[in-house]
């Protein structure tokens, strides 16, 4: 496979496959929670579990006193790298173009080589939090091979999009060809990793809150 | 012209000034990013050299490579270089037709053994040598007698480079490069749609000057192709500022921005047409408002449409979206139902411990 066949193999059949699987997945773990049902709750009601649910999605989004003083480090670098996450994905114009041609839905993209200094940025970020969790020995004990698994899969997309933009190494097609695979890469284990959590927290923190909403408490 | 002149004899008797020849000596210096103390060498060995032989074959092509070279300004000194080698065979440019022509061609074979440089733009039709014949002898038979002979071989546009235009799918004649049959003869691709005049008379220079080129791994001389167009855009600063051309006419073209939203190829495309340019220096395809096309790269027609951004899917997309949520719906419902139907077995199943099971003795 030459490099040109290899960058028209991952932006066509690969990328096509790739989405397949993610969006098959996505439906597939929503489905089978939304299934699986909750119990009905025969106490009488004392306040709103719509109410409820909505405030704790927001809620969870804003750690606690308490819990900053105990896990600060995780708190400050799950942020910063979620937020860089965020902007590389989202406001980067090469990007756009992706979910323009996906979604029919554009929006403006900051500046190239500001996406390029937050890449670095999310890239120290992840690396922080990988050396704290084997660093940590009660992190280290919860870590399952998966866990090392989705990290790699998170920073490889950073680093091959870092040297994609910067042009180290590599030749200009391989550098975006391999940027496309390892996105694809992440595309595929999304949904049947932990990485399933950017969308199964928002049910997870709705139940959460429409129990403690249905009680008449805040959770 | 006598064939055993020396370069520098022949351009001196065509009235060319030892002023101009050492300023093309530093333009081609500078072509090849090479430091001033070269161009002393590049001067005293192409006043040495002798006229090579040339002999050009034309395969399945458009002519488009040899209008380029013809086409560099009128009495520039690429055409006294190119006058001063011996082109002893170019079916476009010669005088002569017919069986004499081909004569021409084998005498210069014979007479050069071993010692001609063969150019070649087109590809060559694998499926059927029938597809395309000269003298009635197929491309792949002329190729192959030629190129046993030469001492090296220059593959001219992106045709003989890399299959080209006529290898794009589908690619009826089955039409390969020349580097795809010839295993055993150094080769030198030009790739370009067509290459850039300065870039083919560069490239021959530096064969005579210093033997043959660095080449990259597509077989492209490091000297003209060691740089991509994106790197060396005079329009790179506005993709780093984010500032890009959303249609052909719009603000942000007429102000000149990036051109990456309408497709353009630079980043993949490696050529010196952003810092060669064209037609003297003039302009080269973004400069005058085009994205562009890559056709200096393999496959450069089939590589999604020219007007799609690299970054984007080239397939339809909609339709891997339909079928991965209706398969997820399928999946899910029957991975939903099976767990439910476990779960209410297992609330079936429960036993409940009642008093009296707590007051047995074990």
């Amino acid at each position: 496979m030459t490099e040109a066949e290899f960058l028209l193999w991952v932006r066509g059949p690969a990328f096509n496959a790739a989405l397949f699987i993610m969006l098959a997945g996505i439906v597939v773990r929503f489905v089978e929670i939304l299934f699986l049902g909750r119990k009905t709750n025969l106490a009488q009601a004392r306040g709103s579990e719509v109410a409820g649910g909505f405030y704790t999605t927001w809620r969870r989004m804003i750690p606690d006193a308490d819990s900053f003083i105990r896990s600060g480090f995780t708190i400050i670098a799950g942020y910063v790298f979620h937020i860089g996450l965020f902007v590389v994905i989202f406001l980067f114009v090469p990007h756009i173009l992706v979910f323009e041609r996906a979604l029919g839905v554009s929006w403006g993209g900051l500046p190239s080589n500001i996406v390029d200094a937050t890449t670095v940025v999310t890239i120290v970020a992840l690396v922080a939090v990988l050396l704290h969790r084997i660093k940590d020995p009660v992190l280290r004990m919860l870590s399952n091979a998966s866990d090392y698994l989705v990290w790699l899969v998170t920073i490889l997309p950073l680093i091959t999009g870092w040297m994609a933009f910067n042009r180290v190494g590599l030749s200009g097609p391989m550098l975006i060809g391999i940027h496309i695979l390892s996105v694809e890469l992440l595309m595929i284990l999304f949904p049947f990793t932990k990485l399933s959590h950017a969308f199964t927290l928002f049910l997870a923190r709705w139940y959460n809150g429409a129990i403690a909403g249905y009680k008449g408490v805040r959770s | 012209m006598k064939k055993d002149q020396t370069l520098g004899e022949t351009l001196r008797r065509q009235g060319v000034s030892r002023r101009s020849f050492l300023k093309f000596c530093a333009t081609t210096a500078s072509l090849m990013a090479l430091p001033p103390s070269m161009i002393p060498v590049i001067a005293a060995t192409l006043e040495k050299a002798r006229r090579p032989s040339v002999i050009w074959l034309s395969f399945q092509e458009c002519t488009g490579c040899t209008e380029s070279i013809t086409r560099s300004s009128s009495a520039s000194i690429e055409d006294l270089i190119f006058n001063a080698i011996s082109l002893d065979y170019h079916h476009t440019l010669q005088a002569a037709s017919g069986s004499a022509a081909e004569q021409a061609r084998e005498t210069a074979m014979q007479e050069n053994h071993g010692k001609y440089i063969l150019v070649v733009d087109g590809s060559i039709p694998a499926a059927n040598n029938g597809y395309s014949t000269i003298a009635g002898i197929s491309n792949f038979d002329m190729l192959k007698e030629a190129a046993e002979g030469a001492a090296a071989i220059v593959a001219v546009g992106s045709c003989s480079s890399f299959g080209g235009i006529p290898h794009a799918n589908p690619n009826p004649t089955g039409a390969v490069s020349v580097s795809d049959l010839i295993k055993d003869k150094p080769i030198v691709n030009v790739p370009g749609c067509p290459p850039i005049p300065a870039v083919i008379t560069g490239v021959l220079v530096q064969f005579l000057t210093f033997g043959l080129p660095d080449l990259d791994h597509l077989g492209r001389p490091k000297a003209f192709y060691g740089q991509s167009i994106h790197d060396r855009c005079y329009r790179r600063p506005f993709y780093d500022k984010g500032l890009f051309a959303d249609t052909f006419d719009d603000e942000g073209a007429r102000k000149g921005w990036c051109l990456y939203k309408l497709g353009c190829k630079g980043p993949t495309t490696y050529n010196a047409c952003a810092t060669e340019k064209w037609n003297d220096g003039t302009s080269f395809p973004i400069q005058s408002g085009h994205p562009c096309l890559g056709c200096s790269e393999p496959d450069f027609w089939d590589a999604g449409s020219f007007y799609r951004s690299l970054s984007t899917p080239t397939e339809n997309i909609g339709k891997a979206a339909v079928y991965g949520i209706g398969a997820g719906l399928l999946a899910g419902a029957v991975v939903g139902s099976v767990q439910r139907a476990r779960k209410q077995s297992a609330v079936k199943a429960h036993q409940r411990v009642t008093i009296d099971d707590l007051d047995k003795e074990s």
